[in-house]
């Protein structure tokens, strides 16, 4: 079962991301960045199931030269290849785009079954998953906090408002994992030295068939007009704890008449 | 002519949701509130999107939609905006919203807008304010597609409003083709809770990495026992997996707005901020006094929350005379 991975590379959690105004854009160049992890996750989940099965792990990302910490990440974590989408023409993209492009290049791959993280932890929209599944035509199967695959059967585990929902569907799918569902491996020694001669593909926009204005900004839809920081809540009283930081708790909470 | 403004409805709990009386509320301000609802509905759901704003219902009563997911609404409801054209369509950040918007956006190549908390309509084009990041700024956007714009909108975004309608219900036909169903729901499972929903809690308890494992969690569950609240956790105890996914509360989690938000070894990143926020009070317990929360608590105590919270409780048990 071969198994490709969407995952974005974004910069480190340590870092504090500010907003380029001229662009609009998260400032992301020159900053340390990482495998995100919820596409650590990602591609944890691609490993364990081919581990069981058989089959390799590719990894496909879109990103600025930035990017290649983190694929090196997934490479090292056991990962076969990758594919890095690395264009100046695609900077920009909204979801729509983004979508297009990571659905062309996984149509280049052979693969079973794709599995991205929900959202990514820089962004948060969670719809590309969905939109990559309805481009290459597989069932998108969302929000699993635990996949099983049993020959070209798939069942999922997937969060619902009220606990879970056991879904099934059939290979080629999507699935877009929830995090948590698992705890990434930290790539061992072997893997970083076998990463350094694992390839990695570069495909611009044009390669996966995609002319320019119908991703980055140009192709977007969705239009940034303003940013602005909203404005702060007045910050009320903090005490430090001298023994009575409880009580003093209480007192508030009488205070405001919740007890 | 006022606007026409579809909210796609949606069911959990043998009930339709609060988010979709408060999109309802917002469609009714902003134009002509209509309502889809597929599936089945509890016996007073028309009326109820009828009682909350809605003039229009289009309705089709079939199980393939709770059967099998996304697929034939995708259809259904594709089908209906090329038909009607409406200038906005609402779907509630939700597991099935999202999806929903998913498809359709690729299908009708019209992108979307995720993540909104409020829009304005503008000569058929919108404009949405949008938390990014967090909290910690606000853009606004707008699609440059032509015809229906999709909005995924944050729960808590707007208040339910009674705004009773004659309402007209158009029964439509249920998605049929066999493609659409690929993606079976086998089974419901709900796992018991006790005590208050996260959503509907009055008093929320929440921890963070400076709870350090998994059973300390059980000292905010006390807390919570004494007030009468539930428990909640950042996307950092989640990750931990010290908690499921289900407590988290965030951006990428559940949006709470209690009365009194306990935020308990939570340092505030712009992630979970923006998920509890627009509580009315803040209280919060962190021993780092640089904590961003702080900035956002009404009252808040910098020291070990392992010795504070254990004094709370008693304080409580104490003030409540048990």
């Amino acid at each position: 079962m071969n198994v490709v991975v969407c995952g974005k590379v974004i910069p480190a959690s340590t870092v504090t991301i500010e907003i380029d105004p001229n662009t609009k854009r998260m400032a992301r160049k020159g900053v340390p960045h990482e495998l995100d992890p919820a596409a650590a996750s990602a591609v944890e989940e691609g490993l364990r199931l081919t581990e069981k099965q058989g089959g390799t792990v590719t990894l496909i990302t879109m990103g600025t030269s930035d990017a290649t910490i983190g694929i090196r990440n997934a490479l090292a974590m056991g990962a076969a290849s990758a594919v890095h989408i690395l264009d100046d023409a695609v900077a920009g993209s909204d979801t729509l785009g983004t979508a297009k492009l990571l659905a062309a290049a996984i149509k280049k791959q052979e693969f079973d079954l794709v599995i991205c993280a929900t959202e990514s932890s820089d962004s948060y929209s969670g719809i590309v998953p969905g939109q990559i599944a309805y481009f290459l035509g597989v069932p998108p199967v969302t929000f699993a906090k635990e996949i099983m695959v049993d020959g070209n059967q798939i069942t999922i585990k997937r969060q619902s408002e009220t606990g879970y929902d056991v879904v099934e569907s059939t290979l080629p799918a999507l699935v877009a994992c929830s995090s948590g569902i698992n705890e990434p491996r930290y790539p061992q020694l072997k893997g970083i030295m076998a990463a350094k001669k694992k390839e990695i593909k570069v495909y611009k926009a044009a390669d996966l068939g995609l002319s320019p204005d119908e991703v980055g900004e140009k192709g977007a839809r969705e239009k940034v007009l303003t940013i602005g920081r909203p404005a702060k809540r007045q910050a009320g009283k903090a005490v430090t704890d001298e023994g009575e930081g409880g009580k003093q708790i209480a007192d508030f909470l009488a205070e405001i008449k919740v007890i | 002519m006022a606007d026409t403004i579809w909210v796609y409805a949606e069911i959990s709990e043998d009930k339709i949701t609060t988010t979709t009386l408060e999109m309802l509320a917002k469609a009714s301000e902003a134009g002509k509130a209509e309502a889809i609802l597929l599936g089945p509905a509890p016996e007073d759901a028309v009326q109820t999107l009828a009682k909350y704003g809605a003039s229009k219902i289009y309705h089709c009563a079939d199980a393939v939609y709770t059967d099998y997911l996304t697929l034939p609404a995708a259809e259904t409801v594709a089908g209906l905006i090329q038909q009607h054209s409406p200038a906005v369509m609402l779907f509630a950040s939700s597991y099935s919203g999202r999806d929903l918007v998913a498809n359709l956006s690729a299908r009708l190549d019209c992108g979307a807008i995720t993540d909104v908390g409020d829009f304005q309509l503008k000569d058929g084009s919108v404009e949405a304010t949008i938390p990014a990041l967090g909290a910690s700024y606000q853009n606004t956007s707008t699609l440059v597609s032509q015809g229906t714009k999709l909005l995924v909108v944050r729960p808590k975004s707007f208040e339910p409003k009674v705004n009773e309608q004659p309402v007209s219900v158009e029964e439509i036909s249920a998605a049929s083709a066999e493609e659409l169903r690929k993606v079976h729901m086998k089974e419901r499972v709900v796992v018991k809770r006790e005590g208050p929903s996260l959503e509907g809690a009055k008093i929320v308890i929440s921890g963070g990495r400076g709870l350090k494992g998994e059973e300390q969690f059980a000292i905010l569950k006390e807390l919570a026992d004494v007030l009468g609240g539930a428990v909640g956790a950042s996307r950092a105890a989640v990750d931990a997996g010290w908690v499921p996914y289900a407590m988290q509360i965030g951006q990428t989690g559940k949006t709470v707005k209690p009365d009194v938000y306990f935020a308990v070894g939570i340092s505030g990143a712009v992630q979970h901020l923006s998920g509890m926020k627009t509580s009315k009070y803040i209280v919060t317990i962190n021993k780092d006094p640089e904590a961003p929360i702080f900035q956002y608590s009404d009252f808040g105590i910098v020291g070990d929350l392992f010795k504070v919270v254990p004094q709370l409780i008693e304080e409580l048990k104490k003030r409540k005379g048990v």
